[in-house]
């Protein structure tokens, strides 16, 4: 029994909670860049929090069941259609065999989570079946015409139509940062983060966001110096010798050369993953 | 050894910086040895060892602890095991290395496989063991340009360290041999055949 997929929309990939331990082997942590939606979408259907979903950038995604199961779509508020009657994203909806579901294209945000009950059942590769798009480790996006098994649902069914509050992001994502390890590599660290507006640009992807903006300027001891290689961890904000920062997301390099200012504090990367390129970006620095 | 500068990196991580690969190694070797709770991530790199913990957790009191109190007379941790590679010496690049260094092929060969090397640190792909302990005459620099595919099992030299792709990979070290030994396989426990902390000796096939 599973799901068969008949349009991806942009980019379709299975997220669970990632793959975080295997950090000194050079593989990243990867899963799901919204956790939140994805845990509300598991609990929705009553799944088990390290249930694999769907992560759909974008959606525009097309799916049709080969048996009867709940599903449940989070994210940004989105359309979803059965067979192409409207129903609403945040709730637990059943599907018969043979059922399609359209998952529309948010109005804002950029990712969308689907959980079914019983959770997407790939093999698990290190612990997650999570599809890491930097080392590609886990399955490939997945692409019309694959069939995903999904698993046994174990959890009594949640009351049918439960809906759940959910929030509009803002046009503006603002996020907290701590300053280091290498703060110390910049003219005025604080202030080149804090100062200017920053935009998130259409380059921005699994692996980080990529801000536009001035670059920080370095400190005049550091030059254009590299540093060794130096681990990497998920929030890292990455400042390139002439470009602005790039902050890490799940499916970062292990490790790198270039100084990383600050770290993004982790309750906020799920709205910074959610920001669409051009929208704006501010940073409180502690 | 000397006492690790300690830096912040985020609320619930912090970087180890050293004096040198060695005492990153070190460093690594022991954190590991201490088996501390929710420790998450337990990375060495060239010069740093990051921590990261459990967020909400109080792990890093106890890594910073550990990292200050025994800087001076820690017990050195008992080596790690022995991987032996063979390897063809028949790299694309093993001429390049013997006129750099002004030697031999052979001679080569000699100070690459004669040399025993530890695992300092991973990355740049999952199973990519950065190892040190490379003869002077094999230091050298990367390609002027990288390669766009370089094959997998091809074992390389860039600066201090020598390497083996896991993987078919874009790479700039030079090339002076191969192995047909799978260095990553996810389906394995443990998956890299190289972990940070393992001896590494090269033998000629």
């Amino acid at each position: 029994m599973g799901l068969v997929v008949q349009r991806t929309g942009p980019l379709a990939v299975v997220e669970d909670r990632g793959r975080p331990g295997h950090a000194h082997l050079g593989v990243p942590p990867s899963g799901a860049l919204d956790g939140p939606a994805l845990a509300l979408a598991n609990r929705l259907v009553g799944n088990e929090p390290a249930a694999a979903g769907l992560e759909l950038l974008l959606g525009g995604t097309v799916l049709r069941t080969t048996a009867p199961c709940q599903v449940a779509v989070t994210g940004p508020p989105v359309e979803v259609r059965v067979d192409g009657r409207a129903t609403c994203s945040h709730r637990a909806c059943y599907l018969p065999a043979g059922a399609t579901l359209s998952i529309g294209t948010p109005a804002s945000g950029l990712r969308s989570y689907l959980a079914v009950s019983g959770g997407i059942d790939i093999e698990p590769v290190l612990g997650s079946r999570s599809t890491d798009l930097l080392s590609g480790l886990g399955p490939p996006e997945l692409t019309a015409g694959d069939e995903l098994p999904v698993g046994r649902p174990h959890g009594p069914a949640p009351p049918d139509g439960a809906v759940v509050p959910l929030s509009v992001l803002p046009d503006e994502v603002v996020v907290t940062m701590r300053l280091g390890p290498r703060d110390g590599w910049f003219a005025d660290p604080a202030a080149a983060l804090r100062d200017p507006v920053w935009t998130v640009s259409s380059t921005s992807n699994r692996i980080g966001v990529r801000l536009e903006g001035p670059a920080p300027a370095r400190h005049p001891a550091r030059g254009r110096g590299e540093l060794p290689s130096e681990p990497l961890i998920t929030g890292a904000v990455q400042v390139p010798p002439d470009g602005p920062p790039v902050i890490f997301l799940a499916d970062h390099p292990t490790t790198g050369g270039y100084p990383v200012l600050g770290v993004v504090d982790p309750a906020d990367l799920p709205r910074l993953a959610q920001a669409r390129p051009g929208s704006t970006v501010r940073f409180t620095v502690r | 050894m000397s006492e690790p500068r300690l830096l912040p990196c985020g609320r619930w991580a912090l970087l180890a910086e050293l004096g040198s690969t060695a005492e990153v190694t070190a460093t690594a070797a022991r954190l590991r040895a201490a088996g501390l709770p929710d420790v998450v991530e337990l990375v060495p790199a060239a010069r740093t060892v990051l921590v990261a913990v459990r967020p909400g957790s109080t792990a890093l009191d106890a890594v910073r602890e550990l990292l200050t109190e025994t800087a001076d007379g820690a017990a050195t941790p008992s080596p790690g095991p022995l991987v032996t590679v063979p390897v063809h010496y028949d790299g694309d690049d093993l001429e390049l290395v013997a006129r750099t260094a002004g030697i031999g092929l052979d001679e080569v060969v000699a100070l690459h496989t004669g040399a025993e090397y530890i695992v300092a640190f991973c990355g740049f792909v999952p199973g990519f063991a950065y190892l040190t302990g490379l003869p002077d005459p094999l230091r050298q620099a990367r390609l002027d340009s990288s390669r766009p595919a370089v094959p997998a099992g091809s074992v390389g030299i860039a600066g201090e360290f020598s390497g083996i792709y896991p993987r078919r990979s874009p790479g700039g070290w030079r090339l002076v041999g191969r192995t047909e030994l799978t260095m990553f396989d996810p389906a394995v426990d443990p998956p890299a055949r190289l972990r940070p902390g393992d001896r590494v000796r090269f033998e000629r096939v």
